[in-house]
């Protein structure tokens, strides 16, 4: 059976939908329709890949990974290099589709909620080369975090503005980038950074972010000869992973794995593994597995990760979940930081602590393979940004 | 009946403006909301609206954003609100509707919710998420236990969803005066924002009453922008009455009079 997800309103199977307050629902619908437009335009399209090419520079290589390969002498690993796109991870394919979404529309303001600062530096970056004005808001306590890419965007000629409410975290950004956006809804387009939000968000940033699955499919064909057997991706929202699985949902043969922030472990109360501690709820405009209290509050949720660090999770992924098509396991923050060690030192590769998380799985996944297999790995963005962090375990 | 509650205060005002009063149960305290309650009405509230505090209330301005956070931390939940509501209705019959996000009820059960909300002696719901097209989670059990579902209209409503939220709708209508989150603003930004969408509010929604919101701190405002619908919603004027008296020993004297000026003008 073919996949076709979502449906016109918005649901992957009993996820997703439009939990949003009335004033955004015209703009929803706005983007609906300007949304559906540009799939059917030539034009948009070709616009899109071309600023790809030449601006974000894709195709992204699939590099074989040897040495980890002959580490655990079983399958092949391959890693597929978001890292290498512009601004040093995938979600400027993102932030490039809906810019020039958001020019068609004729909005002229751009706001933006960001984490770790990633999806903040490249709406940023997109901003700034479109010439477009732009407000990112980010939790006070990520701002010190991540100072380095907060000098990025303001250099980049964004605003950044420190959200103090709640935990200061990137929920309370997207908190407060939403009440910006029913403020300003007329003139301004928010880009969402992950496959989350009201539809159609979820579908929107999954359609920008395929190029990752597509590129893998071709690129390993060449390669190869014939589709992996596994790929693996990190899941915070769910972006980068979306991207690569859903060009290989309806490959049976294919087994789709996503790997969550467990923190200080999954039962250790300091966690980001939504599916493996979480409950299905709405937050920030559609259904979805949430980390919340026992009174139906959401939870503070912990990763090691600013990009993981995220009480939500997509609904698609929560749909793929349920219908146990992706499986989702969870890595610690200890395993992640193993994770980053292997593949410096292994590959010459300093991955994103995000990715790291991924990576540290194939301790878990290598031992259960065999050689002739493939494993594919979303290496979804670079580590320059948690030199902090991880030089303290270093 | 629940809903008669809300139906009765709308025919007997006649040409009254009715006013609504909204604050954030467990705010201050969880143990003075019912007096509270019972105190707006004294003063001239024709209607509450209960807040059940949420983490990540997103239709929110810094002043809801406040007091949701103070309610939380005083343990203020779901079933705490139903003995509020408990305790109101032993010596008090003025409607209560319940504002709030979704999320605390799908995890409190839906199907347990509304009934014990009816139980308590609840009336009506605002749910800020949940615009039509989700409805389909809560609207059977607001019929099966005659019960309010209110929605909201803003500026950038449309014509024809106007009359689909009207058709909705029951108890009245929830009008958002300004594009924006909710908390006390400028009366002529308020005023100029009703001004331009009002017609269509009044040619579409014919089925409700109609209650006016958002930015309303003044008896002028209050005048001024629900000249010719039903009557005005207060919330974060209202909560920062509260703050600034509460814990003061003349706090709820000074809320009282806060009321009765919104409601009559100043009282000299």
């Amino acid at each position: 059976m073919q996949y076709s997800s979502p449906t016109k309103n918005g649901y992957f199977g009993k996820f997703g939908g439009k939990f949003v307050p009335e004033i955004l629902i015209p703009a929803l619908e706005e983007l609906e329709l300007a949304y559906e437009a540009i799939l059917k335009d030539s034009s948009f399209q070709e616009e899109f890949l071309d600023l790809l090419r030449e601006y974000v520079g894709r195709p992204t290589p699939l590099t074989l990974a040897e040495r980890l390969t002959d580490h655990y002498g079983k399958a092949k690993i391959y890693l597929k290099r978001e890292d290498l796109c512009h601004t040093g991870a995938h979600k400027i394919n993102n932030t490039v589709g809906q810019v020039l979404l958001a020019r068609r529309m004729g909005k002229k303001r751009i706001i933006a909620e960001t984490g770790a600062g990633q999806h903040g530096v490249a709406t940023a970056t997109v901003c700034a080369k479109f010439g477009m004005e732009c407000v990112v808001y980010m939790g006070a306590e990520d701002t010190e975090r991540q100072k380095l890419n907060v000098d990025r965007m303001r250099l980049l000629g964004a605003e950044v503005r420190p959200v103090t409410s709640g935990s200061q975290t990137l929920k309370d950004a997207t908190n407060e980038a939403i009440r910006d956006w029913v403020t300003n809804v007329d003139d301004t387009f928010y880009i969402i950074g992950s496959v989350v939000g009201p539809h159609p968000y979820p579908m929107m940033v999954r359609d920008f972010h395929r190029i990752i699955g597509d590129e893998t499919r071709k690129q390993l064909m060449e390669k190869e000869g014939k589709l992996p057997d596994y790929v693996i991706a990190c899941v915070g929202g769910g972006s980068n992973a979306m991207g690569i699985f859903y060009p290989f949902i309806d490959d049976d043969t294919v087994r789709l794995i996503g790997v969550e922030a467990a923190g200080y472990g999954v039962e250790s109360g300091q966690t980001a593994a939504t599916f493996a501690k979480g409950k299905p709820g709405v937050l920030h405009g559609s259904l979805s597995y949430l980390l919340q209290t026992t009174q139906g509050q959401i939870a503070l949720a912990h990763s090691v990760s600013a990009g993981l660090d995220y009480p939500g999770v997509g609904p698609e992924h929560a749909h793929l979940h349920d219908i146990k098509r992706v499986q989702y396991v969870p890595v610690t923050d200890e395993e992640a930081l193993r994770g980053v060690k292997l593949t410096s030192s292994m590959e010459g590769i300093i991955p994103a602590l995000e990715t790291a998380h991924a990576m540290a799985f194939l301790d878990t996944l290598m031992p259960t393979t065999s050689s002739g297999e493939i494993v594919v790995i979303n290496c979804s963005g670079r580590g320059d940004k948690d030199m902090a962090t991880i030089s303290k375990f270093i | 009946m629940p809903s008669e509650r809300i139906h009765t205060v709308f025919k007997n005002s006649k040409d009254k403006s009715v006013m609504a009063m909204f604050i954030t149960a467990g705010y201050p305290e969880p143990v003075v909301t019912a007096d509270l309650v019972l105190a707006l009405e004294e003063s001239g509230a024709d209607i509450i609206e209960l807040g059940m505090p949420f983490s990540d209330p997103l239709a929110d301005g810094p002043t809801i954003q406040y007091s949701s956070e103070v309610a939380i931390e005083k343990g203020t939940d779901l079933d705490m609100i139903f003995s509020m509501v408990r305790e109101i209705r032993q010596s008090s019959q003025i409607p209560i509707v319940l504002m709030g996000y979704i999320n605390p009820i799908l995890h409190y059960g839906v199907d347990e919710f509304f009934s014990k909300a009816a139980e308590s002696g609840v009336d009506g719901f605002i749910l800020p998420d949940v615009p039509v097209e989700e409805t389909g989670l809560v609207e059977e059990h607001c019929t099966k236990y005659d019960m309010s579902l209110i929605h909201l209209v803003a500026p950038n409503t449309t014509d024809s969803r106007m009359k689909l939220i009207d058709s909705k709708s029951n108890g009245f209508v929830y009008c958002v005066s300004v594009t924006g989150v909710t908390g006390a603003r400028d009366g002529d930004q308020v005023a100029q924002s009703v001004d331009k969408f009002i017609g269509r509010v009044k040619a579409n929604i014919t089925k409700n009453p109609v209650l006016v919101g958002f930015g309303i701190r003044t008896h002028t405002d209050a005048m001024r922008v629900s000249s010719g619908l039903s009557g005005f919603v207060v919330g974060s004027a209202l909560i920062d009455t509260i703050r600034k008296n509460y814990p003061n020993s003349d706090w709820l004297d000074q809320v009282k009079l806060f009321v009765k000026t919104i409601k009559y003008g100043s009282q000299n």
